[in-house]
């Protein structure tokens, strides 16, 4: 058995943190992602470009960058923004939030494509007939075109939580104590770089696995209506 | 403003790193992920099950661990260091590209993979049925073919790869990202010389993705509409 020296709790709290971390971002990127998929679509031409600048920006740029502007360059953007609102003090986020949003950006922007495809995959005419039946359009959004984009847009919002569950260990770049930060800390008490990288590798395969069974089980639920046929 | 002008032949000597490590690790990944992506493909599980441990281990888990660990973890034994590979991995710089190459290519497998199985039953058969042994059968019919359908995925993991260099900044290289912040640390710009990185960023990978393009289009030349007559409607 590997002796992990009494690190083995640190290391479990930060793997708690990188879920945490995981979650928050992702809730944060798909309401960016819906928000920014509504702009897209809703054919007014500067909301357009907005979504258009913000997609294409965040996906040119590595993630590292988008976590460094976010730690390093939000405190004076914000300390800016509480000056002319009259305060003088220095507003920092915390490293939790700043985490949060720096994958949440990134989250949304691919988001967006997805949830994009997703709304356009659903047929117009199912809009006209809720809308015929005397729908509302927010009715509708909510009973006909939701349900159906979130089946549609499942399996690819899955890839992309796989891909932010990785991508949360480079804010341990930036301090934040999370799985990957915790086994640099214990590699420096323990000197053993190679025994703590590789149980952390082994756990965070561990945590994809889980969510790849919990998106297998998500998509079969979305897709309960949509058995496909088994005789000819 | 003239910070940024004075800085700029720093970060210029940053880009070409950049482009040196992603262009290096892509090389290599490719050189790893036609056999796994043929043995992959195999009717026989015990060919079969090599590459699939390669490519979920490569694949679930972070980039940034997987480098940590080849450049941090080896120095940890005795053997590794006192073995020839020493010099070599001793050395940040081929680590993050062995890591990259190792990380990219395990995607690419399964690109390829993807391409491979999507190639027309059809084919094979025909290729088999002019007594092509199946050597001859991969290099000519089923590689082509698998990278011409792979094509537009592997442009997506060229330039996730570029985007993924950046993580070399972590074992003190000067990539784009690694020049920003060692220059941010004697001027406090955080947001001014993040900005250029970013801006560098965008344009390299504008231009791979102009490159891909072209490939892409080179490619399929075969199947695209011959040209119009100017005077068609004359």
């Amino acid at each position: 058995m590997i002796d992990l020296q009494g690190f083995g709790l640190q290391l479990l709290m930060g793997a708690t943190m990188t879920v945490e971390i995981a979650l928050g971002a992702c809730v944060l990127g798909l309401i960016l992602g819906l928000g920014c998929a509504a702009m897209r679509l809703s054919g007014i031409a500067p909301l357009v470009a907005v979504a258009k600048t913000y997609t294409t920006i965040i996906r040119g740029i590595p993630e590292l960058l988008v976590v460094l502007l976010v730690y390093f360059g939000s405190a004076r953007v914000l300390t800016g923004i509480a000056e002319s609102l009259g305060y003088d003090e220095y507003v920092e986020l915390s490293p939790f939030v700043a985490g949060v949003i720096a994958l949440g950006l990134t989250f949304g922007a691919y988001a967006s494509e997805v949830f994009r495809g997703a709304f356009l995959a659903v047929p117009q005419g199912q809009i006209e007939a809720a809308r015929a039946l005397g729908m509302s359009p927010a009715h509708a959004f909510r009973r006909i075109l939701l349900p159906q984009v979130w089946r549609i847009a499942l399996p690819g919002l899955g890839n992309l939580f796989l891909v932010l569950l990785k991508d949360t260990s480079l804010v341990s770049v930036a301090g934040m104590e999370e799985l990957m930060r915790k086994t640099s800390i214990a590699v420096s008490f323990t000197k053993e770089p190679f025994t703590f990288y590789a149980v952390a590798t082994v756990m965070y395969l561990g945590m994809t696995v889980i969510c790849t069974l919990a998106l297998h089980i998500m998509e079969r639920r979305a897709n309960l209506g949509y058995r496909p046929l088994t005789t000819v | 403003m003239e910070d940024i002008i004075a800085r700029l032949p720093e970060m210029l000597i940053g880009a070409v790193t950049t482009i040196e490590l992603t262009l290096l690790a892509l090389a290599v990944g490719i050189v790893i992920a036609v056999p796994m992506a043929l043995a992959r493909t195999s009717r026989l599980l015990a060919v079969r099950a090599l590459p699939y441990a390669y490519i979920f281990v490569f694949r679930g888990s972070p980039l940034l661990v997987q480098m940590f660990l080849l450049y941090y973890g080896l120095s940890q034994f005795e053997w590794i260091r006192e073995s020839f590979l020493w010099p070599v991995l001793r050395q940040p710089y081929w680590c993050a590209v062995i890591a990259f190459a190792l990380n990219t290519g395990a995607y690419t497998a399964e690109i390829l993979r993807g391409g491979i199985q999507s190639i027309p039953k059809g084919e094979i058969e025909a290729a088999r049925a002019c007594g092509m042994s199946p050597f001859l059968m991969t290099r000519r019919i089923v590689l082509p073919r698998a990278f011409r359908i792979a094509w537009p995925a592997y442009g997506n993991e060229v330039i996730f790869m570029l985007k993924g260099s950046a993580l070399a900044s972590t074992i003190t290289l000067l990539d784009i990202t690694g020049m920003a912040r060692s220059i941010i640390a004697e001027n406090y710009l955080a947001l001014e010389f993040f900005g250029l990185a970013g801006v560098l960023y965008l344009l390299i990978s504008w231009s791979f993705m102009r490159v891909l393009r072209f490939v892409e289009v080179r490619l399929n030349r075969h199947l695209t509409p011959p040209p119009q007559p100017a005077d068609a409607n004359a």
